[in-house]
């Protein structure tokens, strides 16, 4: 039974918990007081030892993300956090800026230190205003206290930290799209390559990290890369947190070793809604293919969830029980595609615009018979053709749900509506507005964005 | 089967650099093995072994965007140890370059890709409306080919299509029909990357996105309520065009819009590209001989096209050559010759012209032959041949000036012009062959621009040194009173001068590059910084005809090129007349260069002309302005005119009073001009678009052109000749093929060039209080007669305003926006001001601008004083306060 394992989440509980006090107390820029003793080169070795990958979805290692970086050419070179949270399902990055973010902010400060970058820049996501207030006042705090701006911590070391609010779009989550917005252009992915290490940020070599990746540095800095590396598995090493939504009796951040599995994790959480069986979940976010009680004992680590055929992602586990009719949870899912593309290639563009609305029409009762296959094959279209990923990720909840559930969509098509009652499923007091064609019922129509 | 490639081609013509090897990389596509250049990106790999991937994003004059995602294919690559491994996705081929031992398999060989291109196809249609038969682009259209070649035969989107609103107008030219746009961004990257103006771009996002300008309805963007007048926040404010933006490129993106989105106003809904019959032609509306494309119907040109020169123009062309072709079937051209019925009285005397009327060829031909040789045994004919002759028709007339007018009094520049600038083209530029390139220019470290507005008066030679800025950051300088917005895009550097104090200006370089302190009170930084550019091999300095009115630049630009060694190359902005430079139709030079003072020289041209040297005129001419001087007070007889707008010459009014006392008057005109009205004989002749020939562009390059329409309108050089016939000599230019080859029938002149022109200082007068110094030019869009008729374009041209520091203003107590009236004794020009950072007591208005025409209002040429004060003028008839409000 693997146990909880409060690291970043420690302090979560305590009063005012997001106070510089607070962190120091418990022991907070121990990470960075050593960081400066140590050889720039070494922290990059360190992280590198310690299995840190990168906690934003795709899982690459962080030290040899930092390692990509050209020599130094005297000019300037920055780390970027992407603080712009927004897949689906996916909910630490927030808390954890919430409650602890100088977490993140001595993270930002070790990191900066370690690849030569005097100017970090935090790019949130715009539409939680709280959050982005409360990491203005974290780095006022971190500043007057000496972690951050000129000579830190008198090691000659000097570090701005920018936190910069996007303007609400999932593609800003895009590393290369990130970097456009934070120049102000319009954010759309860049052409790779050159990648960011080597013309990111200004055309410079950039850093570009999740929130818990660098918020996970300093316990690797304070307690040695071996201490980082004992927990989870061997290619998968570190805590993590893992986010727990829907259909479950205590939904909430559960940080634990990388290799729990959802049966333990559900265990901790009080189990699925009570009286309902799991039907499916997501490991990591929307953009993972779902699984079902099939997997609950596979253990949450890169490897084994890969293997199982879906990705760690997120860690966003969004369980649905029995009452959830998988066709409506994948057309919400698509609806937030389509809405979110940004609109530079066709098969993302085009693709979700067309994905939404064939699965309006099988959720209604007007699918057609052909309809199923066309959406398997519209994802094939889209998948490995999109310029980036996000238009890939549209098509994981479509395939493997007609996958897993196929049954489930043909009933749709040959009862000609929804078999499901959505107010059984929803968690709060819901009248459906029109049993059969709930979707169209909103007067929002087809061809809306 | 292989194909090789790495053949170095040859460069263009001139560039005179040393070839270096080309490194290559070998692939292999669809099992065909290819060797292209290190950097090449797969698509034009492809190309090179005559595979056609579909497109629509990828452009090879811009950065590939990877956006349409048609060209997917399979990539395979050597790992480290040399396995091929396959990469697990499609590969865009417009964004990757190639790979040694790279193995590529297209549509043609690869089930996956042609699936792929396929599906992208598919979704590209599914939002694109069925318009193809109404659509502009339908026929022509890369969308309607490619879903032909590499598409589904039907569509399985049975759902609710995407539809917007139609048209926008972006400008008034360039209409956008969204629901047709794929959104492949080539306009957009067009106008950020080869224009510079980027006056539109991708907006919303998703299905929602869309190309647009900054339009409050479509961003959504409600003006907050605020006083009527009052400017609000978000609302676009109008540059000096009127418009929210606009630009002098923007029919480019007309032409490279993969489907019929972007359409011309003048051309939509006009007709079939299978009904249009096409000819390779070049533009005639500046002197970097674009190569265009005339589509015609029956007759009728309905539209031009930028034709593919990539030693000239590459696939780009100005508005002004695409748009503005109506004036060649203006309703005022002349069908018929046209002679006056003169009355005599019982004397002989004149009593009256008469009225023109229609006359047969004959007819007016003997009358003109009888005229003209009556004026040329009386006093002399003087010649004016405007400047926008072809090359055959300006050696026919230069031929025909010395031969059967016997004269050198023979001046094609109708403009502002000096007598250091005609030694100066003869010194310098006649004769000279193909000296700096538009490669040239690409490849320059640095480029100094002298009374040359590059954008204005050259257009696709802005857009090759913008090419070159950004390619290599070339260092552009201008020699002017302010830096305009075509400098500001070439990140320019601005060398301040007054009008008149550009001899100045480049004499300090020029001494500074000679290791000389910098004058006292100069900007020794600067002067040195430009000097020390321009000594980098490669360097070029461009002069414009504009230098003319500055006493002095053009020998102190000849002396900094010398100094530096930079090259020096001159560029007029009529089509004709570095043609006519090379023909002698200045005063004092014959064909090639030839001196006319030069015995040998002239026995040359006498020989290839099959006269006795000795009938040719011996002793330098008249130019343009003392021709007019002499026909207004009797001392010539006659003129032959042809091409001449009086509006353009320096000062109209005399220019009319001129050809109005000249005894006898022959006109040789497309259309009824001033100059016809004050003819004895007026012959028609052909516009471009009705006759062959060649131009010479700037470069010294030939720009040859076919006929596009059947016409019986005869081209200069045929008539001249008919008319020589009369007088008892040919010219040998009785066919085009025979006027062609006279352009080539002199051998090079090998004998002494003409001197250099003298050194010529002229002290800038002093500004008195209430009065500037005049600066001026040709804007690219204005009021010139090779733009009548096309108001969609006339609607794209910038707004006059009269430019002042905030120090003139002050002085004339004017302020931004302000109505100002500059004048002199002739007449008063009113417009609004717009303060501009620039050289103080310096007022600039543009030369020929609707309601602002400097020479014929003004009777003032740039570097005169002019008064500046404030409001419209006192003696203006109609006060325009109604209007003040909108202002």
């Amino acid at each position: 039974m693997t146990d909880l394992l409060p690291v970043l989440t420690d302090t979560w509980d305590a009063e005012r918990s997001w106070k510089l006090a607070t962190y120091e107390e418990a022991g907070g820029y121990a990470g960075l007081r050593k960081a400066l003793t140590m050889e720039p080169g070494d922290l990059v070795q360190a992280v590198k030892d310690s299995g840190l990958r990168g906690r934003g979805g795709a899982g690459f290692p962080t030290g040899m993300k930092w390692g990509f970086l050209p020599p130094p050419d005297g000019g300037p070179r920055y780390l970027v956090v992407n603080a712009d949270e927004s897949e689906p399902g996916t909910c630490k990055d927030i808390p954890l800026m919430l409650a602890s973010p100088q977490h993140l902010i001595e993270g930002v400060a070790i990191t900066s230190y370690a690849i030569g970058c005097d100017h970090a820049f935090i790019y949130v996501r715009g539409e939680v205003l709280h959050v982005y207030r409360r990491l203005l006042a974290a780095v006022t705090e971190a500043r007057d206290a000496g972690y951050l701006g000129t000579d830190v911590l008198g090691s000659g070391f000097d570090l701005e930290v920018t936190v910069h609010a996007g303007a609400g779009a999932y593609i800003c989550g895009e590393e290369t799209a990130l970097l456009d917005s934070l120049e102000g252009k319009r954010g759309q992915p860049r052409l790779k390559p050159p990648f960011p290490a080597v013309a990111g940020l200004y055309a410079r070599p950039t850093v570009v990290n999740n929130v818990e990746s660098i918020a996970s540095v300093p316990g690797i800095v304070a307690h040695g890369p071996d201490w980082f590396s004992a927990m989870g598995t061997e290619k998968s090493s570190g805590h993590g947190l893992f986010s727990l939504s829907g259909h479950v009796t205590r939904p909430g951040q559960y940080e634990a070793p990388l290799g729990i599995t959802l049966r333990e994790l559900l265990d901790l959480a009080g189990g699925v809604r009570a009286g309902h069986e799991l039907k499916f979940w997501t490991p990591g976010g929307s953009s993972t293919p779902i699984f079902t009680a099939d997997q609950l004992d596979t253990p949450l680590d890169y490897e084994s969830v890969g293997a199982a055929g879906s990705m760690l992602g997120t860690r966003a586990l969004q369980i649905f029980d029995d009452t959830t009719c998988v066709v409506r949870a994948v057309s919400r899912w698509t609806d937030f595609y389509a809405h979110e593309s940004c609109g530079k290639c066709t098969p993302c563009r085009e693709g979700t615009y067309w994905l939404k609305q064939v699965l309006h029409r099988i959720e209604a009762g007007d699918g057609e018979e052909r309809d199923v296959d066309l959406l398997l094959d519209l994802c094939d279209n889209i998948l490995g053709r999109a310029f980036c990923a996000l238009g890939d990720g549209a098509t994981s909840p479509v395939t493997s749900s007609v996958e897993l559930f196929r049954d489930e969509y043909q009933a749709h098509i040959d009862g000609g509506g929804c078999p499901f009652d959505p107010s059984a499923s929803a968690l709060f007091e819901y009248t459906p507005r029109n049993r059969r064609t709930p979707a169209l019922a909103g007067g929002a129509g087809v061809g809306g964005h | 089967m292989t194909a090789t490639t790495d053949r170095p081609d040859k460069p263009a013509a001139g560039s005179g650099e040393v070839e270096q090897p080309v490194e290559t990389v070998t692939l292999t596509i669809d099992e065909v093995e290819v060797t292209v250049p290190k950097g090449t990106l797969i698509i034009r790999a492809a190309e090179q072994v005559g595979i056609q991937i579909p497109r629509f994003c990828d452009h090879p004059l811009l950065e590939p965007a990877g956006a349409c995602r048609q060209c997917l294919v399979e990539v395979a690559m050597p790992d480290r140890e040399g396995n091929v491994r396959a990469m697990p996705k499609p590969q865009a081929s417009c964004t990757m370059t190639v790979t040694p031992g790279m193995v590529v398999k297209t549509q043609r060989t690869s089930a996956v890709a042609d699936k792929a291109q396929q599906g992208v196809m598919e979704l590209l249609l599914m939002n694109h409306p069925l318009d193809c038969p109404v659509c502009d682009k339908g026929g022509e259209c890369p969308l309607q080919n490619q879903a032909m070649t590499n598409g589904r035969a039907d569509s399985r989107f049975e759902d609710v299509k995407r539809t917007f609103p139609k048209p926008i107008a972006v400008s008034t030219e360039i209409l956008l029909d969204r629901e047709r746009c794929v959104l492949c961004q080539r306009c957009t990257r067009f106008s950020e990357e080869i224009a510079g103006d980027a006056f539109i771009a991708l907006q919303e996002r998703g299905a929602g996105q869309q190309i647009g300008r900054f339009d409050e309805a479509v961003l959504d963007f409600a003006p907050p309520p605020a006083a009527e007048g009052e400017p609000t926040a978000g609302v676009a404010l109008p540059d000096t065009s009127g418009q929210p933006f606009s630009s002098y490129f923007s029919g480019n993106t007309v032409q490279i819009c993969p489907v019929g989105a972007l359409t011309g106003a003048a051309y939509r809904f006009r007709a079939r590209p299978f009904d249009l019959v096409s000819t390779p032609a070049v533009g005639e509306h500046d002197s970097c001989g674009s190569a265009i494309r005339v589509d015609h119907r029956r007759g009728v040109v309905l539209r031009r096209l930028s034709g593919d020169d990539p030693a000239v123009n590459e696939e780009w062309i100005t508005d002004k050559d695409r748009f503005a072709f109506t004036w060649q079937s203006a309703p005022d051209r002349i069908a018929t010759p046209l002679v006056r019925d003169r009355e005599l009285d019982e004397d002989g005397a004149v009593v009256s012209r008469g009225e023109l009327r229609p006359a047969s060829w004959v007819e007016a031909l003997q009358l003109a032959a009888e005229g003209l040789a009556a004026a040329r045994d009386a006093g002399g004919v003087g010649v004016l041949p405007g400047g926008r002759l072809t090359v055959e028709d300006a050696f026919a007339w230069s031929r025909f000036a010395r031969t059967v007018l016997r004269t050198d009094d023979v001046d094609q520049r109708a403009r502002v012009h000096s007598a250091e600038e005609a030694a100066f083209l003869a010194h310098a530029v006649a004769g000279t062959g193909v000296g700096v390139t538009f490669g040239d220019l690409e490849a320059a470290p640095a480029v100094l621009l002298a009374g040359l507005e590059a954008e204005e008066e050259a257009g696709v030679t802005f857009l090759r040194l913008r090419k070159a800025v950004r390619a290599h950051g070339t260092r552009v300088f201008g020699l002017a009173p302010f830096a305009s917005r075509g400098l500001a895009r070439l990140d320019g550097t601005l060398l301040p001068a007054a009008p008149g104090t550009e001899a100045e200006w480049l004499g300090s370089v020029e001494a500074r590059a000679a290791g000389e302190p910098a004058p006292e009170g100069s900007d020794a930084e600067t002067l040195g910084d430009v000097a020390e550019a321009l000594a980098k091999p490669g360097a070029v300095i461009l002069v414009g005809e504009r230098l003319a009115s500055a006493p002095g630049a053009y020998a102190a630009a000849l002396r900094l090129a010398a100094a530096t060694g930079a090259r020096l190359a001159w560029i007029p902005r009529r089509a004709g007349e570095r043609g006519g430079v090379e023909a002698g139709l200045l005063p004092g030079l014959l064909p090639g260069g030839r001196p006319l003072t030069d015995p040998a020289a002239r026995a040359e041209a006498a020989a290839a002309w099959g006269v006795p040297a000795d009938t040719l005129p011996a002793d330098a001419g008249r130019d343009a302005g003392e021709i007019l001087d002499a026909l207004s007070v009797g001392q010539l007889s006659g003129a032959l005119v042809g091409g001449l707008e009086l509006a353009d010459l320096p000062d109209p009014a005399h220019a009319r009073r001129a050809l109005g006392a000249a005894g006898f008057v022959v006109a040789l005109e497309v259309r009824r001009t001033e100059a016809v009205e004050l003819a004895d004989v007026v012959l028609p002749v052909a516009p471009p678009v009705e006759r062959a020939g060649s131009y010479w562009n700037w470069e010294g390059r030939v720009r040859s052109f076919g006929q596009a329409l059947e016409s019986a309108a005869l081209p200069d050089h045929r008539v001249l000749d008919s008319l020589a016939a009369r007088l008892g000599t040919g010219l040998g230019a009785e066919t085009p093929l025979a006027a062609h080859r006279a352009v080539g029938a002199l051998p090079a002149w090998a004998g002494d060039r003409a001197p250099a022109p003298p050194e010529d200082t002229a002290e800038p007068p002093p500004v008195p209080p209430g009065t500037a110094v005049l600066a001026s030019w040709h804007l690219m869009l204005d009021d010139g007669a090779l733009q009548d008729g096309e108001q969609f374009l006339a609607g794209t041209a910038k707004r006059p305003v009269a430019r002042m520091s905030a120090a003139t203003a002050a002085a004339a107590d004017v302020y931004d926006g302000d109505q100002v009236t500059v004048a002199t004794d002739r007449g008063a020009i009113t417009v609004p001001v717009a303060i501009t950072e620039m050289v103080d007591h310096v007022v600039w208005l543009p030369l020929a601008s609707r309601g602002c025409r400097v020479h014929d209002t003004l009777g003032a040429v740039p570097g005169d004083l002019v008064r500046v004060s404030q409001g419209p003028a006192v003696d203006t008839a109609q006060a325009p306060a109604g209007q003040g409000g909108a202002a």
